[in-house]
């Protein structure tokens, strides 16, 4: 029994499982450079979402937030003048602070990527932070971010800037004004990376939003999926409408798995998302399906040309697949119980984890990233993960996140996150969500385990 | 029905069927047909041809990359093809003389240059438009403003989207080790000798450097470029337009030419390879211990600095790499193909019970399916991203299964998606791959451990009526569960004695005849 139950702990915990960059090495830096209005946080977050989805911990350190705690209220720009003495020593020791907390989260908190976002403009400011990882034993890579387009600038200070903690008492004017006499104030001892001096440093020069990039030095693979990342994002307003299939005949029955075809409810739900598709007038709408039935039939019912993705597949449920969650407490109870202690992590046997669909997933949110309007119709897990990835949600939390039937949740990128809203399409479904029961130990009463499973007929 | 429901009363959607041999869903027509409206998940989103353009001095790698990422675009399924105009120089020149051809004040000299670049072209024209080509790459120099725009008028005349790969190198030693590997052996340099040749083809590189025209930042910034400098040092990437264009990209980002080793082995013989089972997740043979035992003496002896190790996280190949003694890392996307419902099945069970599966995977077996399960197609782009990485390492081992390696080996060496799932990838045996010049080097090494042979070449009757004989002909010997004996492949013939209406002909309803040879 303990040697099955060991086999069971050693197929649940995923050993070293490389489509993620693999740690045996160093930690890593990735040091924000560019003006004020740069897009430098939107980069860090952006950035940091990714990485920590495709499982690499990852944590952003904005030295703007350091600051506004050592100087609890901010007057105005003059703070940020060179020759502002007091105001320097103030920075450089958040500055120190931030790179202490860097230190802290590498050593103590296993993390294997951070995220310095400050502005970094000087050379020497650079150098402190080169030494500092020479020391440790950190790499270094440079995103710098270089733009001179007044529009960007403008559209920049009006979505963050003006609800920043620092013109929370300002009218919008008296902030833009403010604002850009602070990124004068840097200008002035701004020195670029350079092509020449900086040679041997590894970095990525952003011109203008991703029109032009100059990649220099990458070291190893993190810094290359850095790059091909930073490479394929875009700031283009688009939205993003996440669905799933209509509910479909084995849904009915509270199985799981399988390739049924839609039920008659569901059919209604394609007819209702193809009428709110056609009312909600997106141009140049994408439609993306997996190669199950259930999502084409939904897609067909929308009138327009669509694509298959293998990758959108719902999770391979593998010895469990169409069965209802009783019958796998009958069959697997123990299988049953591991996968309520780790469901993130958990593989059905000779099936996939979340962790799994993840993986197989990253190329998808790829080219989600490059594409502008998009529908994607999937399934219950494949949602959960995609859903994850914009709303920043961890492990721990994506696979129960709430993604019923008959319901599309239309995602617009805005500031630094994503706007949500959710719309019932009005036709009824059956729950498939089963949340967490309280007692996941493997000696449970099927009781127990059965408490939390939806109605099905 | 209140009145919001009656407004979504589906209209009639049309019929699904799967397409038996992808098992893809497809809507159909009232015949029963497919429609061709919606397109499965394939790599080039364009829906323009792309013509991709090298630029450079000579011996700066252009026709290196050409090679390369064709024969990468070719293996993720994006049909390409390479046009090198010095090839189409040779044609028309048969005998190359010195480089006196190549000097800018060689009026007849240019005219036949200029001539070749556009019979070039026309070829191109021809693969894009005609041929289904998705992407051509046009190597040559390029050099010249003045050439780059002929080419740019023609990409637009013909709606191609343009690329440009300029490849800027200065270091000396990086240019003589390119001369040293591939301009010797080059038609060209036929009779001469290796002091001769350098310095005639140094004196033509000399032709091409007061007329060349760099890509510009600022000249060419509405174009759309990667310069690589210093063998990818440094990258200067310029307008991105597509999907296609940025895979591109990252592939260059992520390829080098530091020599190494790639080695390839199948995972040690394992109980289900005796049983002449598929897939599964079995452990080793006795006979698939010993082979691990070998490999790692092998591995040893060979004394490779910085040897990576990969496995898949099947159990069969853990086990082969844990002889070995050093860390390895596990990719599931090296995990033998998916069966689906053949899984550890014999092929003798497969044909008893999936008969058309089984003929509809020899008549196609590399976009073939499973019910369930996946197809090499499937394959080759679950191991995409271990391509990608192995373009990276240097020295590295990859412990994996058949069909994995099939397809690995038919990136390396550039086999075609008919060749890819008949490669002959044996038990117990090592590929060591060396990248030189334009391909890849071979080295077989049988490590002296006996294994079963687990290799079904494609028999010659494929259609879903033939019998269970030939289906079965090519069925490589194994142990059957009934008797101690190895199953010895079926050489007879056998007369068909039963009703042919009723399912497929098996062994129990014929008789055997003497013809044939018998073993």
């Amino acid at each position: 029994m303990e040697a099955r139950r060991a086999q069971i702990r050693k197929r649940v915990r995923c050993e070293s499982t490389a489509s993620v960059p693999q740690f045996t090495n160093s930690p890593t830096m990735i040091v924000l450079v560019g003006l004020p209005a740069r897009g430098k946080t939107y980069i860090s977050k952006k950035l940091t979402r990714y990485l920590n989805w495709i499982g690499v911990p990852t944590k952003v350190f904005n030295v703007g937030q350091y600051r506004r705690e050592a100087v609890r209220s901010y007057s105005n720009f003059e703070f940020f003048r060179p020759d502002n003495e007091e105001a320097m020593k103030i920075r450089k020791a958040c500055a120190l602070s931030a790179l202490k907390d860097v230190s802290a989260y590498f050593t103590q908190d296993h993390g294997q990527v951070a995220v310095f976002d400050a502005t970094n403009t000087t050379r020497e400011r650079r150098e402190v932070i080169l030494s500092f990882a020479k020391e440790y034993g950190y790499k270094v890579f440079f995103v710098e971010s270089i733009c001179d387009d007044p529009e960007i600038i403008a559209e920049n200070i009006k979505q963050v800037k003006l609800s920043s903690p620092d013109y929370v008492n300002c009218d919008k004017d008296e902030a833009v004004a403010d604002f850009l006499k602070r990124i004068e104030c840097y200008k002035v001892t701004y020195v670029p990376l350079d092509d020449d001096c900086d040679r041997n440093l590894s970095y990525i020069k952003i011109f203008n939003v991703g029109s032009r990039y100059l990649v220099n030095r990458v070291q190893d693979h993190i810094q290359s999926r850095i790059v091909y990342y930073l490479m394929n994002i875009h700031v283009t307003p688009r939205t993003i409408y996440l669905c799933r299939h209509g509910e479909s005949d084995l849904n009915l029955l509270g199985r799981i798995g399988g390739d049924s075809g839609l039920s008659s409810r569901g059919n209604k739900f394609a007819a209702a998302l193809g009428k709110y598709i056609r009312s909600q007038c997106i141009p140049d709408l994408k439609i993306w399906t997996s190669h199950m039935k259930r999502t084409i039939q939904t897609a067909e019912a929308v009138g327009v040309p669509y694509e298959q993705w293998k990758a959108l597949n719902e999770i391979d449920a593998g010895v469990c697949e169409e069965m209802t969650y009783e019958e796998i407490q009958e069959h697997y109870p123990e299988e049953f119980a591991l996968r309520d202690q780790d469901k993130y992590r958990y593989r059905y046997p000779k099936g996939e984890s979340y962790e799994d669909l993840v993986h197989r997933l990253e190329p998808v949110i790829m080219e989600l990233e490059r594409q502008e309007n998009v529908l994607v119709v999937c399934h219950q897990a494949v949602m959960r993960c995609l859903l994850a990835y914009f709303l920043d949600k961890s492990a721990d939390e994506l696979p129960y996140l709430k993604c019923p039937l008959h319901t599309v949740l239309k995602l617009t990128p805005v500031a630094y996150g994503c706007k949500v809203e959710s719309v019932f399409l009005n036709v009824e479904a059956v729950n498939t969500h089963r949340d967490r029961p309280v007692n996941v130990s493997v000696d449970r009463d099927p009781m127990d385990a059965l408490l939390t499973v939806p109605d099905h007929s | 029905m209140d009145d919001e429901m009656e407004a979504c009363v589906p209209t009639p959607s049309r019929e699904l069927t799967q397409n038996p041999l992808k098992k893809i869903w497809m809507p159909c027509k009232k015949n029963g047909l497919p429609e061709k409206h919606i397109f499965q998940r394939k790599v080039c989103m364009t829906n323009c041809p792309t013509l991709i353009v090298t630029v450079g001095l000579p011996a700066r790698g252009k026709t290196y990359i050409s090679k390369k990422l064709t024969r990468y675009l070719n293996w993720i399924g994006v049909p390409t093809k390479e046009f090198n105009v010095g090839q189409y120089r040779r044609e028309c020149v048969k005998i190359y003389k010195s480089f006196e051809f190549f000097r800018p004040d060689n009026e007849e000299g240019l005219k036949i240059r200029k001539q070749c670049a556009s019979a070039a072209l026309n070829d191109v024209r021809q693969y894009l438009t005609e041929e289904g080509g998705q992407v051509a790459v046009f190597d040559a120099t390029n050099t010249t403003r003045e050439r780059r725009e002929t080419i740019m008028r023609f990409a637009d005349q013909n709606g191609f989207k343009v690329f440009f790969v300029e490849s800027v190198c200065e270091d000396p030693d990086v240019i003589a080790e390119n001369i040293v590997q591939v301009k010797l052996g080059s038609p060209d340099y036929r009779h001469c000798n290796t002091e001769q040749a350098v310095e005639d083809f140094m004196k033509r590189i000399k032709c091409y450097e007061n007329s060349y025209e760099p890509l510009d930042e600022v000249l060419d910034r509405e174009l759309s470029f990667i310069k690589i400098i210093d063998v990818g040092r440094r990258y200067l990437v310029n307008r991105v337009l597509d999907h296609i264009q940025s895979r591109i990209v990252y592939y260059l980002m992520n390829i080098h030419i530091t020599p190494r080793s790639i080695y390839l082995c199948r995972h040690g013989e394992s109980d289900l390879n005796v049983k002449g089972r598929i897939g599964g997740d079995s452990g080793l043979s006795s006979r698939g211990k010993a082979f691990a035992c070998c490999l790692a003496k092998f591995i040893h002896a060979q004394d490779i600095p910085d040897l990576k190790v990969w496995t898949s996280q099947m159990k069969r190949t853990i086990q082969t790499a844990e002889a070995l003694g050093v860390p390895y890392e596990q990719w599931k996307a090296l995990n033998e193909i998916d069966a689906g419902v053949c899984e550890e099945l014999m092929y003798e069970e497969i044909q008893q019970r999936h008969p058309l599966e089984f003929a509809l995977r020899d008549q196609d077996k590399y976009r073939y399916r499973y019910p369930k399960g996946e197809s090499y197609e499937d394959l080759v782009q679950r191991l995409e991203p271990v391509i990608m990485e192995l373009e990276r390492q240097e020295n590295i081992l990859v412990i994996c299964h058949q069909a994995v390696m099939r397809c690995l080996l038919a990136y390396f060496l550039d086999k075609t998606a008919e060749e890819l799932p008949y490669l002959k990838c044996p038990l117990h045996t090592v590929l060591k791959l060396t990248p030189v010049a334009y391909g890849c080097k071979v080295e077989s090494i049988f490590l002296k451990v006996e294994a079963v042979n687990t290799h079904r070449e494609r028999p010659e009757n494929v259609d879903v009526t033939r019998m269970t004989e030939e289906a079965l002909l090519t069925v490589p010997a194994h142990q059957m569960s009934t008797c101690t004996g190895l199953r010895r492949p079926p050489y007879r013939l056998y007369l068909l004695t039963s009703d042919p209406t009723v399912g497929p002909p098996t062994l129990a309803g014929l008789t055997p005849c003497s013809r044939g040879p018998d073993l």
